[in-house]
């Protein structure tokens, strides 16, 4: 990085600052420094470099498929590699290169496009990435082994169940993709926050970047989206290492509930990779039409009605399980109700194009094929949600072909856009000549040869999935024609990175904001500096430096807010109120470290010891991840109150500790509804079980005991009146009874949690027995869980409290914890009764 | 549906590269009219009368009570077994009579299958543990190429079989002709869903008698 601002007023000044600032931000030196950056820059550059990784995987493993079905009855692979290739050739496309990509691209950009200095959370989205790493790395392991998962990216039990896949290779899918999600919950709940508290002075919600509203919407969709997989991975290994028959129906169980569970994800999963790259297109083609987009508020609607349609529309993909006639009528309206919001902002982009003087240049070409292949996707969509047709190509080719054309055309065609248009701002460099149209044109030809054939190809019969087909269904040539496509596209996709390379060494360097574009990235020199911006802007409008052209120059020289270090070695930049945009505090930001790492580490090892059926290595490593991570929430606070702090142009903030609504507390907000979204996913579960047969369970196989009962409400009782108890306290200074009012609530969850534990000794019959027994052990595991932190996280903050971290302004710790027992109560509640009045009624 | 398709894709695109031909053109026209009248109202024409089509065309496909004839199909792993009301038994063959609506219950001995002809249209999965029905009719006699079209492990691209349509005079003869007296009976299901509506009323009764009042 070496980045230098240009021509300013007071030169001297403006150097100055960056060598500060410039080393304060960076990632510490030394050998092992690299492994403590949390900085967001280098974390979003991580992210979004081992996702181009993954996807030349999924790109060689594609190369695989098109080479065996080339041709009929070819003998390249056999069914067991063949299942290996197709299953992790959707995994890593979907899990490994998609999502983290996105993840990567909003770390990066967010605090950039918001006028800030870092994310809300540094350490977390570190240690997302860590996780990210090392769960993909286990499933590239398992491919290197030749134990990579064999069941179908989407794993429908029963196959995927213990007596149809025996190995290693379900299991490998099951925790590997969950260590994997944990990240992308991390990173949703640090979009959320950051978009909501971490922005510039005056960027009021209606005046943030349209990319800013695409992935906190997305984010948002994560949030309530994996919880539903995330479940149903963890039912699914427990069915599988210990048999609980979540979805057996020999059992109780039911394997579509499965596919309820995995769909719930898995349709929004689409539109949570759609909605960023059409953030991208957003935010590109205003800027090569030289004018803001159209409907700007029509787009933010438009979107937050996509986010909750999408939610509304999993079954489409199973109306040839069975489902009512009803079912499928609702599921087929709302697949099409989708349309419509599509439909605004593709008309808000035509608009956009027509109303201003549109270039084109390389990045807008890219978005000139999105359009043509998405809006074909989108088509062929429409075809599927229609139930008859659909019972007719439903896991055939035509649903490869459309699901590429909406992926591929959707998401990789704008992130190359994306790609080109923000190059500068990793490399300092640009260039319109070379490879790039070429290569643009490459991709083009060989996606469309090999999928437009390959709808074809499903309409001629061919099922997706099958190793090899026989001569003479008329099946031969569509396959070569899509596979002779297939490595053309192969070759543009080498051609795109090629001239990467080319442009990141050869290209000629540009000075600030290149494509004279009106957003905040390009407020700062190319490539960017690791602080972002040496004082904070100001934000007027929404398009800063269209209105301001000047205003790189001006924040370079320290014009701004917080310019430099208000604490000489302390990161920091500016909390503003969600809605209005007002500076509210100063936020503190953690220094590099290594605990992200250690987490993951722990977490990871804990993983692979289940894998492995080394259980108690497992609960070792898991109580040494609460260890590192108590250890981390001790980093922050401050031990003694503090002042108001000039931030720049007359204003006064407290830092962010000594603030009620910190940036904690919101995290706590949002890590509830995704915790909330767990519960109810499971609710409907146990609920979708019950309801299935008329006799559930077959016999009675709880005795409930009403003393267990008892206990648990007193305790759960206890621990939200004890957390509520001690937030009163402080408020009043008493730091006695603020002490015991959280060993009440300490006391509290530990009861509740020994009382969880007890509910499935009340089991009169195995837990492997019914799907009711199961349910019953995974709600009390839950219930249990929570207390169990309630319990732990009490005792923490008395020991913070002791140590002097909390005071009667800095109370911030006492409200989290307050938040989390009384979320924990309730849930703790809803589990109780979820067991008992079953129970009870049955 | 193909033409309609291809009439937007190509509406948008000679759109977009009119906009790009004609950049100097100054254009004034209400992007709120634009926004309204082709993103909302436009869809919505198109996907209403779409979503009528789909509804009425859909029931046709539905099993119903109406007496056809409903023949058993088991799928396990890699293989298609048929029962005939008969009593008859048939493996990989699927006898029909042509030019005549039957029903097929479609079950699963192990993992999830899918049964799927694919000229007489539909599909419907075998899943485990449920029984599910199609309604099909092969309007001419002949052969007719059968397949599962959901993975269900390594022996999926070779789980097929055929469909044998009869002229209907023919079909009581073939029918004997291709039973299979040794096979083992089919499994009886023993265990599908209630209808929503029993169990709303279970549930009910329970809670009910748990308050006493019955």
């Amino acid at each position: 990085m070496s980045g230098e601002p240009q021509q300013t007023a007071d030169h001297g000044h403006a150097l100055g600052l960056h060598y500060e600032m410039q080393d304060l931000y960076s990632p510490p030196k030394g050998r092992f420094g690299r492994f403590a950056a949390t900085n967001h820059t280098v974390v979003g550059i991580r992210f979004m470099l081992t996702a181009i990784a993954f996807f030349l995987v999924g790109g060689v493993l594609a190369m695989l498929i098109r080479a065996q079905l080339a041709g009929p009855s070819t003998q390249f692979l056999d069914a067991a590699d063949y299942a290996q290739v197709f299953t992790m050739h959707g995994t890593v496309m979907m899990f490994l290169f998609a999502i983290p990509l996105i993840e990567g691209f909003a770390l990066y950009m967010l605090p950039k496009l918001l006028g800030a200095r870092d994310l809300a959370f540094p350490r977390l989205s570190a240690f997302g990435y860590w996780c990210y790493l090392l769960g993909g790395l286990t499933l590239l392991g398992a491919l290197l082994a030749g134990v990579a998962p064999d069941s179908g990216w989407f794993m429908y039990t029963p196959l995927s169940s213990k007596p149809y896949s025996p190995g290693i290779n379900a299991d490998i899918w099951l925790v590997g993709i969950t260590v994997v999600e944990i990240s992308a919950v991390c990173a949703a709940v640090e979009i959320m926050v950051t978009v909501l508290k971490v922005r510039s002075p005056g960027m009021s919600l209606m005046r943030m970047p349209l990319l800013a509203w695409y992935l906190w919407v997305t984010a948002a969709m994560m949030l309530a989206g994996f919880p539903p997989l995330i479940l149903g991975s963890i039912l699914l290994e427990l069915e599988r290492a210990f048999g609980l028959p979540f979805f057996d129906p020999t059992r109780g169980g039911d394997p579509l509930l499965w596919q309820h569970l995995f769909w719930l994800f898995g349709h929004p999963e689409v539109y949570i990779i759609f909605l960023p790259a059409a953030g991208v297109v957003s935010t590109i083609l205003p800027v090569f039409c030289g004018r803001p987009m159209v409907g700007y508020s029509w787009i933010v609607g438009a979107l937050i009605a996509q986010a909750f349609l999408s939610f509304g529309l999993w079954a489409h993909h199973m109306f040839t399980t069975g489902i009512p006639h009803l079912s499928l009528a609702i599921f087929s309206a709302a697949s099409l109700l989708v349309v419509i919001p599509t439909a605004v902002q593709i008309f808000a982009w035509l608009a956009t194009l027509l109303k201003g003087r549109p270039r084109l240049s390389l990045p807008m070409l890219w978005i000139f094929g999105f359009f043509f292949i998405f809006v074909s996707g989108g088509l062929t969509g429409v075809m599927v949600a229609v139930v008859p047709f659909d019972w007719q190509v439903h896991d055939t080719h035509f649903v490869v072909a459309h699901l590429h054309y909406v992926l591929v055309g959707g998401f990789v065609f704008p992130v190359i856009a994306g790609l080109y248009y923000w190059t500068p701002q990793f490399t300092g460099r640009k260039s319109d000549r070379g490879l790039g149209k070429f290569a643009f044109w490459t991709v083009f030809t060989g996606f469309n040869l090999t999928f437009f054939i390959m709808h074809l190809t499903g309409l001629l019969g061919m099922p997706r999935r099958v190793y090899t087909y026989a001569a003479g269904l008329g099946w031969e040539v569509p396959n070569l024609v899509s596979s002779i496509g297939g490595f053309i596209l192969a070759v543009g996709f080498a051609l795109v990175l090629l001239d990467m390379l080319v442009q990141w060494r050869f290209a000629p360097h540009v000075t600030t904001n290149p494509w004279k574009a009106a957003s905040l990235e390009w407020a700062m020199p190319s490539p960017a500096t690791a602080y972002n911006f040496a004082s904070l802007p100001e934000v007027t409008g929404r398009d800063p430096l269209w209105k301001d052209p000047e205003l790189p120059v001006c924040i370079a020289g320290g014009a701004g807010f917080l310019a430099g270090p208000t604490v000489p070695g302390q990161r920091e930049t500016l909390a503003v109120d969600a809605l209005d945009g007002r500076p509210d505090y100063v936020l503190i930001l953690p220094g590099p470290t290594f605990l992200p790492l250690l987490a993951a580490l722990a977490l990871f090892g804990a993983a692979g010891c289940f894998l492995f059926g080394f259980y108690a290595g497992s609960a070792v490593l898991a109580a040494v991840l609460v260890g590192v991570c108590l250890r981390w929430l001790w980093q922050s606070g401050l031990r003694e109150d503090p002042q108001p702090v000039d931030i720049g142009k007359g204003h006064r903030l407290l830092p962010h500790p000594a603030r009620d609504q910190s940036p904690g507390w919101w995290g706590m907000v949002f890590t509830l509804v995704f915790d909330a979204t767990l519960l109810v996913s499971l609710l409907f579960g146990y609920v979708f079980l019950l309801s299935r047969v008329s006799d559930w369970p077959p016999v009675a196989m709880i005795a409930p005991d009403w003393l267990v009962a008892a206990l648990i409400l007193a305790g759960l009782g206890a621990a939200a009146l004890g957390s509520q108890g001690a937030v009163g306290a402080n408020r009043q200074g008493k730091g006695r009874a603020r002490g015991w009012w959280l060993a009440i609530a300490s006391a509290g969850g530990a009861t509740s949690a020994i009382g969880f534990g007890l509910i499935p000794s009340l089991l009169t019959a195995p837990a492997t027995s019914h799907a009711y027994a199961a349910c019953v052990v995974a709600l009390s595991l839950y219930g249990a869980l929570h207390a169990g932190l309630t319990a732990i996280g009490s005792g923490f903050v008395a020991a913070r409290c002791r140590a002097g971290l909390v005071s009667r302004v800095r109370a911030g710790d006492l409200l989290i914890l307050r938040l989390f027992s009384q979320f924990s109560a309730g849930a703790g509640l809803i589990v109780l009764v979820a067991v008992y009045l079953a129970a009870w009624l049955a | 549906m193909f033409w309609s398709a291809t009439a937007i894709v190509t509406g948008v695109m000679a759109t977009a590269i009119y906009a790009m031909a004609t950049r100097d053109r100054e254009r004034a026209f209400s992007t709120r009219r634009v926004l309204v009248g082709w993103g909302l109202i436009f869809p919505a024409l198109t996907l209403s009368a779409l979503m009528a089509f789909a509804f009425l065309r859909g029931e046709q496909l539905l099993a119903r009570e109406d007496g056809a004839e409903v023949i058993r199909v088991h799928a396990e792993r890699w293989e298609w077994r048929f029962a005939y009301p008969g009593g008859q038994q048939s493996d990989g063959v699927l006898h029909v009579p042509a030019g005549r609506e039957f029903t097929v219950a479609i079950t699963s001995g192990d993992v999830i299958h899918s049964f799927w002809v694919p000229r007489l249209g539909g599909k419907m999965d075998a899943v485990p543990g449920r029984l599910n029905r199609l309604r099909l009719q092969a309007d001419r006699p002949g052969i007719y190429y059968g397949q599962c079209s959901e993975y269900c492990g390594q022996g999926h691209a070779h789980m097929q079989f055929e469909v044998h349509a009869h002229p209907p005079a023919d079909y009581a003869a073939a029918l004997a002709a291709a039973d299979n007296v040794e096979a083992a009976p089919l499994p009886v299901l023993d265990q599908r869903s209630a209808p929503a509506g029993d169990i709303i009323e279970r549930w009910t009764d329970r809670v009910f008698e748990a308050l006493g009042i019955s």
